[in-house]
């Protein structure tokens, strides 16, 4: 039984059964939610089992499948937005409402949720309704939003302003300052020749910016002599690390770059087709990428014989996340890509040679395509006189938190965490988070090292905590993050980010003992020695960081050095308490003569 | 061709993983979402070794000559008792009121690391029994997760009867029909996916008691000894 | 036994939290083995004595989880009192067959039992204070003091006590080999 709303998003994406994403993003958008019928119907149509949609729909947090309110409120749970007080403006909205946290109106009008950090820490405390980013929240704009809501105008029909997106610039460098006309990499590409635009590409020792640090002339070269025609270019446009919102500006103001350097990508490995693999919270950004490629499509830089090369055919589509941080993580990147829950692949082998639908694949950051058209236009010498010997070229920062001036700095490798503090106006920081939670947390006596490979490397993001902020709190969020995000597949850590969370939750609210120190540090080592993926490996990280340069935080709120009771004594009899009518003495638990 | 396993030379053929070359040469290697039947996915770790000093699946790494991979050491046990204690915690595992218990396999598994507790906290899911299907009872309370009625309903009975929804922590266990009710869905107790859990999640009805408690599998033999030597 | 170790007895308190005795029956398994044993310890409260409070103890023996606010108080007692809590038995360990109560809503169940349930008539949930209230959830013991031991089995097996006691009368760390570690 397919309605004719469903039917012209399925034929919209061709009945193929890899756009179920894509398919169950635009039906969400339609519908609210992915009700049961919904689900059997895509199954029919798509001719795949029921049950494998409905895998899908439950996996990414976009997706609901319960109805959640025609108006559906999610506030970015990061910890730089609970520092922006988003805390105080969200209990204001569920007052408005009369709801608790995840509930949904008895109306079925809106519902008030949390969701992981949107990128907009910069200019947050943030929002999502119904999908669509808002920024700056302040109460004023709280109550005009409940307003709206309870009006029942359509999301689409509120004031544009209430939507803009704010791009901070604070320091340029070369990255963001070199200009490329269109199709001018794409030239000295061209003309250089595959084997030379890859030699090219190796010797600028360009490593990837998504923080793990590949080499991309390696990945490269062993893409375009893997086996078989068919070759895949994909951008990893999922910036999910909280803290990092260098992509989402890079997109806005380096748009044409990015798609010039997957185009150069796709001429030196051969590739036919590419993928922007675009964060479910950027829907605003759509157009923008959009219009780029439809220019560049114009301009014969993309499509059939691209520059007038006979036989260069490279055409670029958008795909949309929908909320799994996993998928940043390129194999869990490409099994979203082609439909499928987000989970990592065993590897090897790796995408350069099994990648999406299993053939040879490039995926590379959004800042790694932009140096590379930038390295296929101005050749890896120039690239390599700047930054350090293992990390070539400048990186982007996304600086947020305790500081003056929140946005993107760039600047060269080797930069010291100093510098930035100053360059941003921090002003007693007690701890920076360099990288985002699955990076390394940096104490005061550490502000002397350097933002690269060779010391600590970052994907970008880099989260200021000043004197006044309570670590044992900015651990607690990390760790919820982490617990939201892990994709289940291993046990360590499916069900290790979680004992972590339940840890923090309690050490965070001084219910915490001795035997939770010495669990976390157990937990976080098995997560790390026997996860699946980067995502496992890397959730401990703040609490080890922590628990080593800021263990006095931790010791301070213990209310005892022995086991203390995981649970409520007195709280757990509530509910006897009020079925038996009782409130004698012997219905309660003392306060404090247990323990 | 050889590589070593705890200082055993074990031979392989091209293509064997280290797990399937190690059972095949007699050395047990510990491990729940691996079976012999199915290519191996690598989720539950409890298989984690030491392969050439880093760790690794060994039900995914693939044997290759030389290779040292170290398996019954005191840090490879703790990692994969604690995994075993994780499996314990997350899920409702009530050996005493379990039909399967004696031929479980995550019981057998604990017993032969020496698990006498679950450690953590334990979590106490609400997850359902679904006892719709006339001849097939479904408790997901001891589902462990390791997707091998997954993979034998899509890659043997043809049929994706089961599959996984959810994420991280509340990743659970779904059935291929509307009504989340398995007696709609169209198991067949022919199916093989009736076959490979390996605990007691999916039980075939009125079965449960043929062999008395005290003289199953496990009970009579530790699992290291049961997997190499399944005949004796 | 170890020779140079002080001669003295141990003392051990045992009791049952939400449990069925049946730990308690598996202990007096190990028959005639008893009397070696009381050469080692002494007990002190304990159902096979009859004393009700513990003194203080070198070792306690707990079955049964924790299901109401009495099982709470006697356990905290008992941790006060022992210098090593042994949880003895599936209920101990993780709740138990009790537990399987955990996804129930505790009102629920009064409701059912004393109200709503076949062949109740007029009937009324009991709310006399000397009746310890029950936990929302049944929870194992180390959910709520530390615990040294684990001794599993439904019940352990009375050579598993045995196994269990010799070596922790001799200083050694329990060790339970295949056989011995049960969770049935």
């Amino acid at each position: 039984m397919l309605h004719r709303g469903l039917s012209e998003i399925l034929a919209r994406h061709r009945y193929e059964p890899g756009r179920l994403v894509q398919i169950l993003r635009d039906v969400m958008q339609a519908e609210g939610y992915l009700s049961p019928p919904t689900i059997t119907a895509v199954a029919e149509a798509l001719r795949v089992p029921r049950s494998q949609v409905e895998g899908v729909a439950g996996f990414y947090a976009f997706f609901a499948t319960e109805f959640r309110g025609r108006y559906r409120v999610l506030f970015s749970d990061n910890i730089t937005d609970e520092m922006q007080g988003s805390g105080e403006l969200r209990r204001r909205m569920l007052d408005a409402f009369h709801l608790e946290l995840g509930e949904v109106s008895r109306d079925g009008q809106v519902s008030v949720g949390l969701t992981a950090c949107t990128g907009l820490c910069d200019q947050g405390p943030a929002m999502l309704v119904n999908g669509r980013p808002i920024a700056r929240l302040t109460p004023a704009r709280i109550g005009a939003i409940s307003a709206l809501i309870r009006g029942g105008s359509p999301v689409e029909q509120w004031p544009d302003n209430l939507f803009t997106i704010d791009t901070h610039v604070e320091r340029r460098d070369r990255l963001l300052d070199t200009v490329v006309e269109p199709g001018a990499a794409l030239d000295a590409a061209i003309t250089r020749g595959a084997t030379g635009t890859l030699a090219e590409l190796r010797a600028s020792e360009l490593r990837g910016r998504g923080g793990a640090g590949f080499s991309a002339g390696q990945k490269w070269t062993a893409c375009a002599a893997a086996p078989g025609p068919e070759r895949y270019i994909v951008c990893n446009a999922d910036e999910g690390e909280p803290g990092t919102f260098k992509d989402r500006v890079l997109l806005t103001t380096h748009i044409g770059q990015l798609l010039e350097g997957m185009t150069v990508a796709a001429h030196a490995v051969g590739a036919q087709r590419g993928f922007i693999y675009l964060r479910g919270e950027y829907p605003f950004l759509e157009p923008i990428v959009e219009a780029a490629l439809a220019a560049r499509r114009g301009a014969g830089l993309l499509g059939r014989d691209v520059r007038g090369v006979r036989g260069f055919d490279f055409d670029i589509e958008v795909h949309h996340g929908a909320g799994a941080y996993v998928c940043g993580e390129e194999s869990a990147l490409i099994e979203s890509l082609e439909g499928k829950r987000g989970i990592p692949r065993n590897r090897p082998p790796y995408p350069v040679t099994h990648g999406y639908l299993g053939k040879p694949t490039v995926v590379n950051n959004v800042e790694t395509l932009i140096a590379a058209a930038q390295i296929a236009l101005h050749g890896g010498a120039w690239f390599r006189t700047l930054g350090t010997p293992k990390s070539a070229g400048t990186k982007i920062l996304s600086v947020s938190g305790d500081v003056a001036r929140p946005g993107i700095y760039e600047y060269p490798f080797g930069v010291t965490v100093k510098q930035v503090l100053a360059d941003a106006g921090a002003e007693r920081a007690q701890a920076v988070q360099v990288g985002g939670p699955s990076g390394v947390l940096l104490a005061a006596h550490e502000f002397g090292r350097r933002i690269a490979f060779e010391d600590v490397p970052s994907a970008g993001a880099f989260m200021v905590f000043d004197e006044t902020r309570d670590i044992v709190r900015v651990v607690d969020n990390f760790a919820r993050f982490f617990a939201h995000e892990s994709c289940g597949f291993c046990t360590p850590c499916r069900v290790g980010t979680t004992l972590v969370k339940h840890m923090m939750g309690r050490l965070t609210a001084g219910e915490g003992s001795r035997r939770d120190l010495k669990d976390l540090t157990r937990v976080t080592r098995l997560m790390k020695s026997s996860s699946q993926c980067g995502l496992g490996h890397t959730a401990g990280n703040p609490v080890v960081d922590a628990l080593e340069k800021f263990k006095p935080a931790f010791v301070d709120r213990l209310p005892s050095l022995d086991v203390r009771p995981v649970f409520d004594l007195d709280a757990a009899l509530g509910p006897a308490r009020e079925a038996t009518g009782r409130d004698d003495p012997g219905a309660h638990f003392g306060h404090g003569e247990e323990t | 061709m050889t590589f070593t396993l705890d200082g055993h030379d074990i031979p392989f053929e091209p293509g064997q993983t280290v797990v399937q070359a190690a059972l095949a040469a007699g050395h047990y290697i510990p491990h729940l979402c691996y079976h012999p039947e199915f290519q191996p996915h690598g989720s539950c770790k409890v298989c984690t070794c030491t392969v050439n000093g880093r760790t690794a699946t060994s039900c995914t790494t693939p044997a290759s000559e030389g290779l040292e991979v170290a398996s019954e050491t005191p840090e490879i046990q703790e990692i994969r008792r604690d995994l075993v204690q994780f499996l314990f915690t997350e899920g409702n595992h009530f050996c005493p009121s379990c039909e399967q218990s004696g031929d479980c396999m995550l019981q057998a598994v604990g017993y032969e690391l020496g698990v006498v507790t679950g450690h953590y906290n334990p979590l106490f899911p609400n997850r359902p029994v679904d006892a719709s299907h006339p001849d097939v009872l479904l408790d997901t309370n001891r589902c462990i997760l390791c997707e091998l009625c997954v993979r034998a309903s899509a890659q043997i009975d043809g049929k994706s009867i089961f599959a996984l929804s959810g994420r991280g922590i509340t990743k659970h266990l779904i059935v291929n029909a509307e009504s989340g009710r398995l007696g709609d869905t169209q198991l067949a107790t022919t199916d093989k996916a009736l076959d490979v859990c390996p605990v007691g999640a999916i039980l075939r009805k009125r079965t449960g008691f043929r062999v008395p408690i005290g003289r199953r599998t496990y009970d009579a033999r530790p699992i290291s000894q049961v997997t190499v030597e399944p005949a004796k | 036994m170890n020779p140079e170790r002080p001669k003295r007895k141990l003392r051990v308190a045992t009791t049952s939290l939400a449990g069925c005795f049946g730990c308690h029956m598996s202990f007096l398994d190990i028959d005639e083995r008893l009397i070696e044993l009381l050469e080692h310890i002494e007990f002190d409260a304990s159902p096979l004595t009859d004393i009700k409070t513990p003194g203080q103890c070198d070792l306690g023996l707990i079955e049964g989880g924790l299901c109401n606010a009495e099982n709470v108080h006697v356990l905290l007692n008992m941790r006060q009192k022992c210098r090593i809590l042994v949880a003895m038995g599936a209920c101990a360990i993780n709740g138990g067959l009790p537990a399987q109560r955990n996804h129930l809503d505790i009102r629920d169940c009064l409701q059912t039992v004393y109200l709503t349930g076949v062949g109740l008539n007029r009937g009324f949930i009991p709310n006399d204070p000397e009746l310890p209230l029950p936990l929302d959830q049944v929870h194992p013991l180390h959910d709520v003091v530390k615990i040294d031991y684990f001794l599993p089995g439904c019940p352990p097996p009375a050579d598993a006590i045995w196994q269990f006691l010799t070596d922790l009368i001799a200083g050694r760390t329990p060790q339970l080999g295949h056989g011995l570690i049960h969770y049935d």
